[in-house]
């Protein structure tokens, strides 16, 4: 057993990572640990080989592999230790963190930790497609990853399921290495994907589109021959006689993501069970006092650019909470109200200028967000476009009398 | 061509329990997979229950080899190196009506030598999750890995020279003076003795050499598998009173060694010997079930779903329920029928080979081995100390490599079960021996470093890996790659 103690501790080596590891260092921290499973650092950014990254964050759009090199070589700079192809088996209450790798079984006192775990990917079984279970049904990012990191072309007829972001990529992907993509199927009526996505990826190559459309039955004993699409109403339910058999050999599922909270979970971290990631305050700081959270594990992303400048704020507090005191965790709660999914965070407990970030419920025009508290309104904005595929990021002034008296702070966003 | 004495078809668990227990003799034994592995068909599909013995009249072979076949496990377990864990069972009665169906199961698990059986009230049962009239309470029902089980006897087997040969499909056999000529995909091979282990298959081996006096029904059994969350819900198996309508015993919970919970199976008469396809008309149907037993059940606990085919002589019309025929064929000396052998065949298996080694001394003399080697058995990295978890990283820094993060599963583990005695290398064999990829993320993570692992220290080119089975090829080709 090897016994280490740092100030603080981050839980995987992602974008989110990286970012809240560099600023904790910048903030003070004399020893930044980051703890990752995989043999390089970057997380899922190394076979994210489009462009686009960094625009919003730096004004420059780099591809994900050159995202990754940034930060990478910021962190080296600074000093931060990596620890690759090191899991982290558990941590606790008191921030005692138990990780092995090849060298050994570590036990790390840290006066912080960071948990930048990121998520997995839903699986057929989330949507429970019956059928046969034959081999050639991937997840999207597994087959972003075979195809940009291992040169593996996994199958030639490939329909995808669900329009998420890295769906939309990989058809792309996969049209450049001669794959035939038969069609990107979505049970709602618009893509989930950026709206950008959906022209670059899928417009300009002629890949057709099916809205209201789902995937009912899994055909192929070995190898996958044939699934059956059909054609959903408003509740998403599918219309009889509407059913297609297309055949092909690959089945893309790009569903959505799943923050990855095993480990906050067993440590006793509350979760949020609309955002599937730690119930947090406005410093990022979870139930358990020092644990902060922050990138995908805490809410899934649409864009890295917002991610790391949150995981940055996660970082510095993490420095600053290794030399001040435990701040009392008392405060108001925020909840999603009439059209909006979920809120980040969800309780404050100073006053001051708040960061927010939310999803909208549905598309819409000429909406209107609201934050008020008992009835008070504390913010009225107007957006004119809203998208649940588009997060929204808002910085808030909160007053101390809001902070004082009880209640509940509603985030709503309604048609005007 | 190869000569041997002995031809199992079939490398379920009838198959493989017959391959252990032969493996003790000098004899020169082969075993026909057509599967990439071992527990390719029904034995990897059910509930992996031990069963006690109170469903199936005195009079039975069911009743006979289930009762014998339980008696076995445990020195078994401890012998393989399989898990097994006597967390015993309840069968619930609803109702009043239904506290009569209990008491004839006790009654019949009494006459068949059961131990220990309680009719309890419903306030009496151990299950806080559960609420029911009454219910039996079955202390000697057990739960096991069933494709740990049978991977366990074949591997086994295999060390003591039971030749295993996979994705080799029987296509045809002749009886030819005093043997048998079989043809295979892999050529021919002749043997004296012939015993028919293929499960659902097993009248179109009989077919081959004779016109069989029996017909196979096969009736589909779904499951759902839960997330490991939820494990605490029941602690012990809970069935409903059987079905018997179907010949079967009904939706049941079962809690698994891992931790996952089992909903299933349905029973569905189906046309087709190999359609293993799951339903969402069964699935809502499982789901349904098992709330009227645990009404906590949550609705997006399911992280996996399968099925297997029962292979029945009776079919839907006639109650579903036939014996086992456990027989030499009259026609055809030497060709050993194991027909019929459904649940409890799992429970049965070690006892229906011990009577299959029987019927094979009368045409081959059995003579034991003195150079038997026992199984060596190996820990899970997450079942350890972490002083042994240290130990062994030392020793081999694989150790200290998780490869699914799910189930935590080290690279060492993931290399050992690709290094099985079968030589069966597909990504379910990895899955099926070390847990690999059966967590909640379904491959999602550990896929990659599997394939990695094949291609690195197995030298499998991506081309000829698969998921399962012969032809479920997990890859197309390399990128840009100049097709030939």
């Amino acid at each position: 057993m090897i016994n280490k103690d740092i100030d603080v501790a981050v839980i995987g080596g992602g974008p989110a990572g990286l970012a809240a590891a560099i600023s904790a260092r910048e903030h003070g921290a004399q020893s930044v640990v980051i703890l990752d499973r995989n043999s390089w650092l970057g997380g899922i950014l190394p076979q994210c080989i489009h462009d686009g990254f960094g625009v919003e964050e730096i004004g420059r759009s780099m591809t994900g592999p050159e995202y990754a090199e940034e930060y990478i070589h910021r962190a080296k700079e600074l000093g931060v230790k990596t620890m690759q192809e090191t899991m982290v088996l558990r941590f606790d209450k008191k921030r005692n963190i138990t990780a092995v790798n090849k060298k050994g079984l570590y036990r790390m006192q840290a006066k912080s930790v960071v948990l930048a775990m990121g998520c997995r990917e839903k699986t057929r079984w989330n949507i429970m497609i019956p059928g046969d279970r034959p081999s050639g049904i991937y997840t999207a990012g597994m087959v972003q990853g075979f195809i940009n990191l291992y040169n593996i072309l996994p199958g030639r007829n490939v329909i995808i399921l669900g329009s998420g972001d890295v769906g939309l990529i990989i058809a792309r992907r996969l049209k450049f290495e001669g794959a035939n993509v038969l069609g990107v199927v979505e049970i709602l009526p618009y893509a989930t994907g950026l709206p950008r996505n959906v022209v670059q990826c899928i417009d300009d190559y002629g890949i057709p589109f099916f809205f209201n459309h789902t995937i009912t039955h899994i055909k192929g004993r070995e190898r996958l021959e044939q699934v059956t699409v059909v054609q959903v109403d408003e509740d998403m339910v599918p219309i009889p006689k509407t059913e297609k058999k297309m055949d092909c050999d690959t089945l893309l599922l790009s569903l959505g993501l799943i923050p990855e909270n095993e480990l906050s979970t067993d440590a006793g971290v509350e979760i949020d069970r609309l955002t599937s990631g730690p119930v947090v305050n406005q410093n990022l700081e979870t139930t358990i006092d020092g644990v902060f959270a922050c990138g995908n594990c805490l809410q899934v992303y649409d864009i890295v650019d917002l991610l790391s400048l949150d995981a940055k704020r996660a970082g510095k507090n993490a420095a600053e909470h290794t030399t001040t005191q435990t701040q009392k965790k008392t405060g108001i709660q925020t909840v999603p109200g009439k059209g909006v999914k979920h809120v980040v965070p969800q309780f404050i407990t100073q006053s001051g200028i708040i960061h927010l970030t939310l999803r909208s419920e549905k598309p819409g025009k000429d909406t209107v967000l609201r934050i008020t508290k008992n009835g008070n309104e504390i913010l009225k904005k107007k957006l004119r476009f809203v998208n649940p595929a588009n997060m929204i990021a808002l910085k808030v002034s909160i007053p101390s009398k809001i902070i004082k008296s009880a209640g509940i702070m509603e985030v709503t966003i309604n048609d005007d | 061509m190869k000569n041997f004495q002995i031809a199992i078809i079939g490398g379920g668990v009838i198959g493989s329990a017959i391959a252990w227990e032969l493996s003790k003799y000098k004899l020169d034994v082969v075993v026909f997979e057509r599967g990439s592995d071992v527990a390719s068909g029904a034995s990897k599909a059910n509930s992996g229950v031990i069963h006690s013995g109170i469903n199936s009249d005195t009079s039975s072979l069911k009743a006979r080899f289930c009762v014998e076949g339980n008696k076995m496990f445990q020195s078994l377990a401890d012998e393989l190196g399989f898990p097994l864990k006597w967390v015993g069972k309840y069968v619930i009665a609803k109702n009043e009506e239904e506290t009569k169906e209990l008491k004839r199961l006790k009654k019949v698990g009494i006459d068949n030598g059961v131990p220990d059986l309680i009719i309890k009230n419903g306030s009496e049962i151990n299950e806080p999750n559960v609420s029911c009239f009454a219910a039996l309470w079955v202390p000697t029902a057990g739960i096991t890995l069933p494709y740990q089980f049978t991977i366990a006897l074949a591997e086994n087997a295999a060390e003591n020279g039971i030749r295993f040969l996979l994705e080799t499909k029987v296509t045809d056999m002749k009886k030819q003076n005093d043997s048998f000529l079989l043809s295979t995909n892999r050529g021919e091979f002749r043997a004296q003795v012939i015993i028919n282990a293929t499960g659902v298959d097993c009248r179109n081996i009989v077919s081959m050499v004779e016109e069989p006096d029996f017909q196979v029904y096969p009736c589909r059994g779904e499951y759902l598998v839960l997330d490991k969350k939820y494990s605490s819900l029941i602690t012990s198996m809970i069935y409903p009173v059987p079905e018997k309508k179907l010949g079967v015993l009904g939706v049941h919970i079962t809690p698994t060694i891992e931790g996952n919970i089992l909903l299933g199976p349905s029973a569905e008469f189906i046309d087709d010997l190999y359609d293993k396809q799951t339903t969402r008309k069964m699935t809502k149907n499982l789901l349904a079930k098992a709330k009227e037993i645990v009404p906590v059940l949550p609705d997006r606990a399911v992280i996996n779903a399968y099925s297997g085919i029962r292979c029945k002589l009776a079919p839907l019309e006639s109650g579903g329920w036939a014996d086992y025929r456990i027989e030499e064929s009259k026609h055809t000396s030497g060709l050993i029928n194991l027909l019929g052998i459904e649940s409890p065949g799992l429970t049965a298996a070690p006892a229906i080979a011990k009577q299959v080694l029987k019927m094979i001394s009368l045409h081959i003399d059995l003579i034991a081995k003195n150079n038997f080697i026992s199984r060596k058995t190996m820990k899970r990295f997450s079942e350890m100390s972490l002083q042994e978890q240290s130990n062994l990283i030392k020793k081999d820094e694989r150790w200290g490599r998780i490869v699914c993060r799910c189930e935590q599963i080290t690279e060492k583990e993931v290399v050992e079960a690709l290094n099985n005695p079968l030589g069966a290398r597909s990504l379910s064999s990895v899955k099926f021996r070390c847990r690999a990829g059966m967590g909640r993320c379904q491959g999602g993570f550990c896929t990659q470093h599997i394939v990695r692992i094949m291609g690195e220290q197995f030298d499998i080119g991506i081309k000829d890996m698969k998921m399962k089975s012969p032809n479920s090829y997990l890859f197309y080709r390399r990128n840009r790659e100049v097709k030939e």
